[in-house]
């Protein structure tokens, strides 16, 4: 989102936990989803050398990005797919309109495409009066419901069918009021092939990129991916400049992690792999295509060596499925488009730290995400790292806002905390004294969090080193 | 699989900070556990904490100062037994990552290898046989995370339970959820906290057990926390304090 | 305003990776896994059954009379069909002889811009395979001036006739041994099934934009 207000995490949060509704949708959807994975990912040491693979993989390409995403640009441009570079979310936007006005154009049909959501495109085409029509299916609910999308994969998730058949029923004209899945997919279907059928311009977004072959190469189920990249004469793709990969060997164990961990299946309905416009001789596929390669903060990433692991992620969002925290939340409470474990790293890192560092505190470290994710980031470990650059002063740090919440209390208390805990008589000193009141800490600060759903803990009459000493433990 | 010690004589034990201030008797009972399993216990009585509260929050200069701490304590080639996943945690997994640019890394590394959570000591390095004495009871068990996913000892500590002929162990239906605790976590996002250590203790609830037993004080602390606000009768115990009393008939601290 | 961009993202890529220290060894890949001809086609025929495809085991001789009985079941009044191939020859002179009941033949012989509008009406598709893959059970199409990209995506219903002995054991094998990074054509496509979705509370449906059925006639010599 281009929007840098700080997030209102708090209020976010507290919306979230109170729609009851919303986190049955997403905890019932989630277990499914969780479920299927396991179940397709079912022998663990075949999924493990799987994931070491996925990781290498990514971690190869990215070492080399520079060369490979010029050895990209060469062999799509040889094949007469046109590669533009937007360094910002408003060039990526102003990328498209060009594109369109060129064409004349007034009508997009959109695929799937994490990256234009980040570019918040509908919003700006419909400002140059451009209808931007979403076609997948879950997409195009949340689009007639003027939503963002709650999840990567399954991005109406939130809603239940008689709230998706009111959206219908409210929204498309001439559609009957039903809650039946398939009479509702069959509205979708007879509403969007009109639109396939006249659009002067198709946009995707890129699974992986291989830059051995200038492939552009896209997973779906609906096909709506494929319409949108043959039907119209135009197709735009849209990636993120991490989306690029060395060789056409890659793809089979990079798809097979991607789509295991998306959607549970062992390959979707489709693998679309796009290689140039219509050739002549060809009597269809569009005559014009586009790649836009997106930066927005990713290079700057990119050249930390911890933090470039934030970009090994093909945006499974397996990571959210298992979360247990945005399995309470919900997906819209993050604030910015990618929610879950990728969001609390990659928001503070593209956004700044003002504008959305909150997120990184919205984890208990459980470590599920890592465990799942299928080029094995480390979350926990960068969510750390970004907990470290709020409060570091260090002047050589390249994250944006570091240090911004930088404040005395909580410096002087790690300083007091860490003296205690090396000066340990001080710290049997303190623990005496506390053990002596045999009291309850004072409810304050944290400790009045703690207790508005917890009895407050009680320090022990001894110490365990007490006890040690009373029982004549060695301690040499 | 880490290299676990054969017929160790000695061994060190880190109590960890939270067992220090409000749980003793469940380190106490692991020290028993091991005694009786004729090995002899070292307790440094300097040692504090891992660093991990610091190093979670953002604060790794911090964390690393107590961590030296810990290990010039810890300095003998003896095995070194920590009765928390997520603590050994700490120091198995994390102070190489957390010490990484130190030049005595090697050290370190080596340190780290000497860990070992108790349940997982007790199992592979003891091969400990328990002899249930107490009457029948049923109960429940929570890994930490760490437990779980970091250490891997969540099947260890069942096993141990499992060895206990009148403790009927019934799985909690999301076992592998996290408590909500995470450490600053619950006081940074209490909200999230509150609903998530919520669902884990009506969770424990149906499970119809009289005890809930985990091998980690943070988890204790948030979920016997929030058992007693909310008036349950489930009791919330130290793995080793529970096993301590089922074959000894008696208090860790008697 | 793009080059200057691209100058800018190089400059940063370019003194980013130099700071990377060592260097990442590349793991071997994934075991490959092989399989003999007849469970090729038993592999590709229970995937692709899972994913509800309708999938026939023919040969040479029977293969137009199984896709007679699957035109006339479903009373379709059109099949688009590509004329250039021997695939489309074949259809033509089966049709001549007796059309009866059949849906008519319609060959897409012309640019996409003449023809979208009687595309989308058209009831069904016919076309060839360049192969397929046993795991994870899906067929190659490999769209050329003779077989349209469209022609497997826009009718509701999509046959394919897929030869038996261009079944490959797995996608990397598909590659490797027809060399596909020498020779990729404008677009490939693995489909595994007819469309669907799952986005409206998890419930799987199909047909959704893609074909509703896909038919498969794999062909034993």
């Amino acid at each position: 989102m281009a929007n840098h207000q700080p997030l209102d995490f708090k209020n976010n949060v507290s919306r979230a936990l109170k729609d009851t509704q919303l986190i049955k949708n997403i905890q019932s959807a989630m277990n499914t989803l969780v479920l299927k994975r396991k179940n397709i990912f079912s022998d663990d040491a075949e999924t493990e050398q799987l994931r070491t693979l996925g990781n290498a993989t990514k971690s190869l390409a990215l070492s080399k990005l520079p060369e490979l995403l010029e050895r990209l640009e060469k062999k799509c441009t040889e094949n007469g797919i046109r590669v533009h570079w937007a360094e910002t979310i408003p060039e990526a936007n102003q990328l498209v309109l060009d594109i369109m006005k060129s064409h004349d154009a007034t009508r997009l049909v959109k695929g799937k495409s994490m990256v234009s959501e980040e570019m918040e495109l509908n919003a700006y085409l419909q400002q140059h009066g451009i209808e931007a029509l979403e076609t997948d299916l879950g997409e195009f609910i949340i689009q007639l419901n003027h939503e963002t999308p709650a999840h990567i994969i399954v991005p109406a998730i939130h809603k239940n069918r008689d709230q998706i058949s009111k959206i219908f029923h409210d929204n498309i004209p001439d559609s009957p009021y039903t809650e039946n899945v398939d009479e509702l997919n069959a509205i979708a279907r007879k509403t969007l092939r009109k639109k396939f059928q006249k659009a002067d311009v198709g946009l995707s977004g890129v699974n992986f990129a291989v830059a051995e072959t200038g492939t552009l190469c896209l997973v779906e189920n609906e096909g709506n991916g494929r319409m949108c990249t043959t039907v119209p004469g135009v197709h735009i793709a849209l990636m993120g400049l991490e989306k690029v990969v060395e060789k056409l060997e890659d793809l089979p164990p990079m798809l097979r992690l991607l789509i295991g961990s998306a959607t549970g299946q062992l390959i979707t309905t489709y693998v679309n792999m796009i290689t140039s416009p219509r050739k002549p001789g060809e009597k269809d596929g569009p005559k014009e295509v586009h790649l836009i390669i997106l930066d927005n903060g990713r290079s700057k990433i990119y050249a930390d060596a911890q933090r470039r692991q934030t970009l090994y992620c093909i945006r499974c969002g397996t990571c959210l499925s298992h979360c247990p925290v945005y399995n309470r939340i919900g997906g819209h409470a993050y604030g910015y488009i990618y929610p879950g474990p990728i969001g609390k790293i990659l928001n503070p890192q593209v956004e700044g730290l003002e504008a959305a560092g909150v997120l990184a505190t919205a984890s208990s470290l459980c470590n599920a995400c890592e465990e799942v994710c299928p080029v094995k980031i480390p979350i926990p470990e960068l969510i750390r790292r970004i907990r470290n650059e709020s409060y570091s002063k260090d002047p050589t740090s390249t994250v944006a806002g570091h240090g911004y919440k930088s404040n005395w209390i909580e410096s002087l208390t790690w300083k007091i905390w860490a003296i205690a805990n090396t000066y340990p008589l001080l710290n049997a000193a303190g623990i005496k004294i506390m053990g002596a009141l045999g009291l309850k800490l004072p409810k304050v600060g944290p400790l009045k969090q703690w207790t508005h759903c917890r009895k407050a803990p009680e320090f022990a009459p001894q110490s365990l080193q007490e006890l040690v000493k009373q029982n004549g433990v060695d301690n040499e | 699989m880490p290299n676990y010690p054969d017929n160790p004589q000695k061994v060190y034990y880190f109590g960890t900070c939270l067992v220090n201030m409000f749980y003793p008797g469940a380190g106490m009972a692991g020290i028993k556990l091991l005694q009786q399993n004729g090995v002899q216990v070292i307790f440094p009585s300097q040692q504090t904490c891992c660093g991990q509260p610091a190093y979670n929050s953002g604060f790794p200069d911090e964390a690393r100062t107590v961590a030296r701490k810990q290990m010039e304590l810890f300095y003998k080639d003896y095995p070194i037994v920590v009765p928390s996943g997520s603590c050994a945690g700490m120091m198995r997994h994390h102070y190489p990552k957390l010490f990484e640019n130190d030049p005595r890394i090697d050290e370190i590394v080596r340190f780290s290898g000497r860990i070992f959570e108790l349940s997982e000591f007790l199992v592979h390095a003891l091969n400990i046989k328990l002899e249930d004495q107490g009457p029948p009871i049923k109960v429940t068990w929570h890994s930490s995370c760490h437990a779980l996913r970091e250490m891997e000892v969540t099947e260890d500590s069942k096993s141990l339970i499992r060895q206990l002929k009148k403790v009927e162990l019934v799985e909690l239906q999301n076992e592998s959820d996290c408590c909500g605790f995470g450490g600053t976590f619950a006081v940074k996002q209490p909200a999230i906290s509150a609903v998530m250590v919520k669902d884990k203790t009506a969770d424990i609830q149906q499970t119809g057990a009289q005890r809930l037993i985990t091998g980690d004080c943070g988890c204790l602390m948030n979920i016997n926390g929030a058992m007693q606000y909310e008036n349950k009768s489930i009791k919330g115990q130290h793995l080793a304090e529970f096993i301590w009393e089922r074959i000894n008939g008696e208090s860790s601290t008697a | 305003m793009s080059e200057q961009s691209r100058q800018r993202i190089f400059a940063r890529l370019t003194a980013g990776s130099q700071q990377v220290s060592a260097p990442i060894v590349k793991p071997d890949p994934m075991p490959a896994k092989t399989y003999n001809q007849a469970e090729k086609i038993e592999k590709l025929k229970t995937l692709m059954e899972a994913m509800r495809t309708e999938v026939h085991v023919t040969d040479a001789q029977n293969w137009i009379y199984k896709l007679e009985e699957i035109l006339k079941t479903r009373e379709l009044k059109s099949l688009v069909y590509p004329p250039e191939t021997a695939l489309g020859e074949t259809l033509q002179s089966h049709w001549e002889k007796d059309a009866s009941g059949l849906p008519q033949l319609i060959p897409y012989e012309t640019e996409i811009e003449d023809f979208k509008d009687r595309l989308f009406s058209i009831d069904a598709g016919i076309t060839t395979v360049a192969g397929a893959i046993a795991d994870p059970g899906a067929l190659i199409l490999w769209p050329s001036n003779k077989e349209p990209r469209l022609m497997s995506l826009v009718p509701s219903i999509h046959i394919a006739v897929l030869e038996a002995d261009k079944i490959f054991s797995s996608f990397l094998e598909a590659m490797q041994k027809e060399k596909w990074a020498t020779k990729m054509p404008t677009n490939v496509v693995l489909i595994s099934g007819p469309s669907k979705t799952a986005d409206i509370e998890m419930t799987l449906a199909f047909g959704v934009h893609g074909p509703r059925e896909l038919i498969v006639l794999i062909v034993e010599k």
